[in-house]
C-alpha cells in the first residue's frame, strides 16, 4: 500500500508540474496583462514601471524560474489584479464552492441511487421508464440552459427562490457556510440542483445498469430462494455490489464539481472559485490562474487517492492485488 | 421621447404597487471592485463604488462638469499655484473633523500603495508641494502648468488621517517622501469599516469579495440626509443572470442590461434610463510606411493618403449602425467627444456617400481598392464585433476588401499595442470629460519620453496639431483652452487622422419606484438613485 501511495504521489507531482508549465506558457502567449490592467490614460513610462513591477519585462524562462523557486517556498505569487497572494484569494472562495459541490453531491447520490436501483429492479414499469427518460434530459440539456430555466421558473415566474448570489452566511467549523439559515439555504437550492442534475442522471443510469446485472447473479437468486426479504436482498446484496463503479464516478465527479463548477457559478452569480477563474482569465491574472489550476490538480489527485482507499474497503480483492504493486 | 413616456408609465405602475419601505436599495453591478481601498486601482468599477464612501476636493456632475466637493472654492494664484478653501464642519464616519491634514495625508499615501495594478500616481506625480495655510486652506503647487488640476482632484479620494494612523503633522514630500505618515495601512486593511473611513454619504458596513458590499447611511453627512438606509451592491457579471435578478426582484436596479433584452424588461414594467456616454467608438489607421496586413498595393501603405482615409470615413453608414446594430442605443459621432462637452466644436458627422468614396479612392490611385485586415475586440464594447462586421461590409462596397479579425479583449489590446493591425476599432472614454484626453492619448505623436500618444496605435502624427495641443494643455484660461482644443481637434478630423463612429449610450434598468440621473461617465452611484414620490 505504501509503495502504491508513493508512486501515486510521484505521478501527481509530475501532473502538477506539467500543468504549471502549460498554463504559464499559455497565459504568456495570450497577451500582456498590463495592457488590460492599466488605466488607458497612463503614459508609456507608467506602463513600463508597471511591467517591471510585475516582473513581466523578464524573458519567459526567467519568469518561470522565479515562479518555481517561490512556489517551492510555498509562495504561488501575488495576484496582478488584487495585489494579494494568489492562494489567499482562492482560499477565500474555496468554502463557497466546496459547499455547493458537497450539497450537489448529496442531492445526486441521495436521489440518483434510489431512483436508479428502482429503475433497475423494475425496468419495464412505467416508473422505471419515466426515470430513464428523465435522466436523458438531465444528460443532454446544456448546463447553463438548465440553470437559466431554473431561474426563470423558480425565481422570475414563481418568485419562490432568489435568482442568484449567496445570501446570508454563518460561521461553521471556521468556514462561512450558507446552509444553516433559511436565507442562505434558499440561495443554495437552485445552484445545487443545477450542478447536481447531470451527475444525478449519470448515477441513475449507472445504478440501473449495475442493478440489472447484479440481479442476474447467482448469489442474488440464492438469497431470494433462501427466502430473505426483498428489502434485505436489495439493501445488502444488491446495493453493496453496485457501489464500486458508483464510488469511482462519485470520486471523479466530486473533483470536477469542485474544480469546474464554473458554469453554475456564473449563471447563479455564486461567489466561488469557478467565477474567480473566469474573471482571472479575462484579466490575464496569471498567478491566480496558475495557482487555481495547480490546486485543482491537487484536489482531483487527492480525491482519487481517497477513492482508491474506499475501494479497498468495499472489495478486499483490490486490497490484495494493490499490496503487491 | 422615451424620457416623456417613462415618468408617466412609472407613475402608473407605482400607483398600483404596494408602497415598499423605500429605505433599502440593492444594485446589480456588471463588474466587481478589486479592493475597497480607493487608492488601489484606477478602474471605473472601483471608483464608482468608492465614491459612496469617500469624497474628493472636487466632484463631477452628471455631465462631468467640475463642481465643489470637499473644497468650497479654489483659485489659481499663478500658473503653478492653486489655493483651495476647504469646507468647514465636515465630519468623517468616525466622528473626527475634516482638515487640510487629511488631504495632505491622502495624497501622500498614493505612491505608498503597494502592488497597485494601475496607480493613482498619474494624478499626484505632477504635484510639487502642498502646504496647509490653516486647517481649511490648502495650497497646492504643481511642477508644470496644469489647468486640469481641479478635474484630476476628483479622482483622488480623501481618507481620514486619524483612522489610518498618521502623526499629528503630516509634511508633504514628492514621490512618497512625506513625513509623519505613521504606519501606512495597505489596501487589504480597507475591507474593515474601521479603516475605510471617509466623509461620503454612506459608511462601509461589510464587504465580501465576489459576493456583495453593503453600505449604510451616514447620519452626519454634510450634504444632507442620504436617501437610503442601506445599500447593497452585488456584482453579477453575466448579462442574463443580472437581468434575471432584476426581474425576480433580487435587486432593485441593474447597470448595462443587454440591448436585446431592453424591450422585454420594459414590457415587465421596469423603468429604463439611458444617456449618451463619454465613450467614443472609433477606427484608427496605421499611418507608417510598412504597415502589416495590407495587400494589393505593391507594398505601399494607402492609409498614408488622406483621400483614402476620407473614403473610408464616408463609406460608413453610421446611422444604420446606430439604428440596426446598436438598437438605437448609440449616436453617430462627428467628434471624439459628444458635444457640448469641453473642447467640442459641434462638427457635423461625415456624410455617407459611396460614389464620392469610390472617386476618392480612384484619385488616390486605388481604383480597384485593396485588401486590409480590421482588428476588433469581441467582448469589450457594446456589440463590438457586429459593428466591425458591418464596417467591413461597407468598406467592401467601395472596393476595400476587409477581413475582420476579432479577438477577446485581453488578446486584442496586446496585439493592438504591438501594432499588428493596419486598421482597428476601439473605444475611448474621456475620464476627464475634456477634449485633451482623447487628443493626447489617441492622436498626439507617439513619444515615450513626453508621455504623449500612448494609445496612438495608428502612429498618426501631425506636428502642427501637437503644438496647439501642448499649448492648450498648459493654458489655465478656460475659454482660451476650449478654443485651442477645438482647433486641434478640427486639424485631426480635417486630416481624417482618426475616424469617429459613434458614441455609446449607457443604459440602466430599475424598478418603477426609482429614478436615476444618468451620467456620461457611465458610473452607477447609489447617491444619485432617488425614490420616485408615490402618488
Amino acid at each position: 500500500m505504501i509503495v502504491y501511495l508513493v508512486r501515486r504521489l510521484g505521478q501527481s507531482m509530475l501532473a502538477i508540474m506539467a500543468m504549471a508549465v502549460l498554463v504559464f506558457a499559455g497565459v504568456y502567449f495570450i497577451g500582456n496583462p498590463v495592457d488590460v490592467l492599466i488605466n488607458p490614460e497612463a503614459t508609456q513610462a507608467d506602463i513600463i514601471a508597471t511591467t517591471q513591477r510585475l516582473g513581466l519585462d523578464k524573458p519567459l524562462y526567467q519568469q518561470f524560474g522565479i515562479f518555481i523557486w517561490n512556489a517551492l517556498h510555498g509562495d504561488l505569487g501575488t495576484s496582478f489584479v488584487y495585489g494579494r497572494p494568489a492562494l489567499d484569494i482562492i482560499m477565500e472562495r474555496l468554502p463557497a464552492t466546496m459547499e455547493l459541490a458537497v450539497v450537489a453531491l448529496f442531492l445526486s447520490v441521495g436521489i440518483g441511487i434510489p431512483l436508479g436501483v428502482w429503475a433497475g429492479l423494475r425496468p419495464k414499469s412505467i416508473a422505471g421508464r419515466t426515470i430513464m427518460g428523465g435522466s436523458i434530459l438531465g444528460f443532454s440539456l446544456p448546463n447553463f440552459w438548465q440553470g437559466m430555466l431554473l431561474i426563470l421558473v423558480f425565481a422570475v415566474i414563481l418568485g419562490w427562490m432568489p435568482a442568484g448570489g449567496r445570501g446570508e452566511t454563518t460561521e461553521f467549523l471556521g468556514m462561512q457556510v450558507s446552509f444553516l439559515t433559511w436565507d442562505g439555504l434558499s440561495h443554495l437550492i437552485l445552484p445545487a440542483i443545477n450542478l447536481a442534475l447531470f451527475k444525478m442522471s449519470l448515477i441513475i443510469r449507472l445504478a440501473r445498469a449495475n442493478t440489472r446485472e447484479v440481479c442476474m447473479q447467482d448469489y442474488v437468486k440464492f438469497a431470494r430462494a433462501k427466502g430473505l426479504s426483498s428489502r434485505r436482498v436489495v439493501l445488502v446484496h444488491v446495493l453493496k455490489n453496485i457501489m464500486i463503479p458508483i464510488v469511482t464516478i462519485i470520486g471523479l465527479e466530486l473533483g470536477s464539481m469542485v474544480a469546474f463548477a464554473i458554469v453554475t457559478e456564473t449563471v447563479f452569480a455564486w461567489p466561488g472559485m469557478g467565477k474567480l477563474l473566469i474573471d482571472s482569465i479575462n484579466l490575464l491574472d496569471r498567478p491566480v490562474i496558475v495557482a487555481y489550476l495547480m490546486l485543482t490538480v491537487l484536489i482531483i489527485v487527492a480525491i482519487n487517492l481517497l477513492v482508491d482507499v474506499i475501494y479497498s474497503l468495499l472489495d478486499p480483492r483490490i486490497r490484495l492485488s494493490e499490496m503487491k504493486g | 421621447m422615451k424620457a416623456l413616456t417613462l415618468p408617466l408609465m412609472a407613475g402608473l405602475i407605482a400607483a398600483g404597487m404596494t408602497p415598499a419601505l423605500a429605505q433599502d436599495l440593492s444594485i446589480g453591478l456588471k463588474s466587481e471592485a478589486t479592493s475597497m481601498d480607493p487608492q488601489f486601482h484606477q478602474l471605473s468599477t472601483n471608483i464608482q463604488v468608492a465614491k459612496n464612501i469617500f469624497e474628493a476636493l472636487t466632484t463631477q456632475d452628471a455631465v462631468q462638469k467640475v463642481t465643489p466637493g470637499l473644497a468650497e472654492s479654489w483659485e489659481a494664484v499663478d500658473d503653478t499655484t492653486w489655493r483651495f478653501k476647504l469646507r468647514q464642519g465636515v465630519k468623517f464616519h468616525d466622528g473626527s473633523d475634516f482638515t487640510a491634514r487629511d488631504v495632505i495625508y491622502s495624497f501622500c499615501r498614493v505612491p505608498l500603495v503597494e502592488n497597485s495594478p494601475s496607480a493613482f500616481t498619474i494624478f499626484t506625480g505632477g504635484i510639487a508641494d502642498m502646504q496647509a495655510e490653516d486647517d481649511h486652506t490648502l495650497i497646492i503647487k504643481t511642477k508644470a502648468t496644469n489647468p486640469l488640476l481641479p478635474t484630476d482632484l476628483w479622482s483622488l479620494a480623501v481618507l481620514s488621517a486619524n483612522a489610518l494612523g498618521a502623526e499629528d503633522t503630516v509634511t508633504f514630500g514628492t514621490d512618497g517622501t512625506c513625513e509623519g505618515m505613521g504606519d501606512v495601512p495597505q489596501s487589504h486593511a480597507f475591507n474593515s469599516p474601521d479603516v475605510a473611513v471617509g466623509t461620503g454619504p454612506y459608511k462601509l458596513e461589510s464587504y465580501t469579495r465576489g459576493s456583495e458590499m453593503t453600505v449604510t447611511r451616514f447620519d452626519d453627512y454634510w450634504g444632507g440626509k442620504p436617501d437610503w438606509e442601506r445599500v447593497v451592491m452585488r456584482p453579477i457579471t453575466s448579462d442574463g443572470p443580472r437581468v434575471a435578478a432584476l426581474l425576480a426582484g433580487d435587486v432593485d436596479m441593474i447597470e448595462s442590461p443587454p440591448i436585446q433584452d431592453i424591450k422585454r424588461i420594459e414590457g415587465e414594467g421596469f423603468h429604463i434610463v439611458d444617456a449618451l456616454s463619454n465613450r467614443i467608438i472609433y477606427l484608427h489607421m496605421q499611418q507608417v510606411e510598412d504597415a502589416p496586413g495590407i495587400e494589393g498595393t505593391d507594398g505601399k501603405n494607402p492609409l498614408l493618403d488622406p483621400r483614402v482615409r476620407e473614403a473610408i470615413s464616408i463609406s460608413i453608414n453610421r446611422e444604420a449602425i446606430a439604428e440596426r446594430i446598436m438598437g438605437g442605443y448609440a449616436q453617430p459621432a462627428g467628434e471624439l467627444l459628444p458635444p457640448p462637452m469641453f473642447g467640442t466644436s459641434g462638427r457635423a458627422v461625415d456624410t455617407y456617400d459611396v460614389d464620392r468614396a469610390k472617386e476618392l479612392l480612384a484619385e488616390a490611385g486605388y481604383p480597384d481598392g485593396f485588401t486590409i485586415t480590421l482588428g476588433t475586440p469581441n467582448d469589450r464594447y457594446i456589440n463590438d464585433e457586429q459593428v466591425a462586421q458591418a464596417v467591413a461590409q461597407m468598406m467592401a462596397r467601395i472596393g476595400i476588401n476587409t477581413n475582420v479579425d476579432a479577438s477577446t479583449a485581453s488578446q486584442f489590446f496586446s496585439r493592438r499595442n504591438a501594432l499588428e493591425f493596419p486598421i482597428y476599432m476601439a473605444g475611448w472614454g474621456a475620464s476627464s470629460g475634456d477634449m485633451s484626453s482623447p487628443l493626447k492619448s489617441l492622436v498626439a505623436t507617439y513619444n515615450a519620453d513626453t508621455g504623449m500618444g500612448p494609445t496612438n496605435a495608428g502612429r498618426y502624427s501631425n506636428p502642427d496639431m501637437d503644438k496647439v495641443l501642448i499649448e492648450a494643455m498648459a493654458t489655465i484660461d478656460d475659454s482660451k483652452r476650449d478654443e485651442m482644443l477645438q482647433q486641434a481637434e478640427t486639424m485631426v478630423l480635417d486630416d481624417f487622422g482618426i475616424i469617429p463612429l459613434h458614441y455609446e449610450q449607457t443604459v440602466w434598468a430599475m424598478k418603477p419606484t426609482l429614478s436615476y440621473e444618468p451620467r456620461v461617465d457611465q458610473y452607477t452611484m447609489a447617491t444619485e438613485v432617488k425614490p420616485v414620490a408615490a402618488e
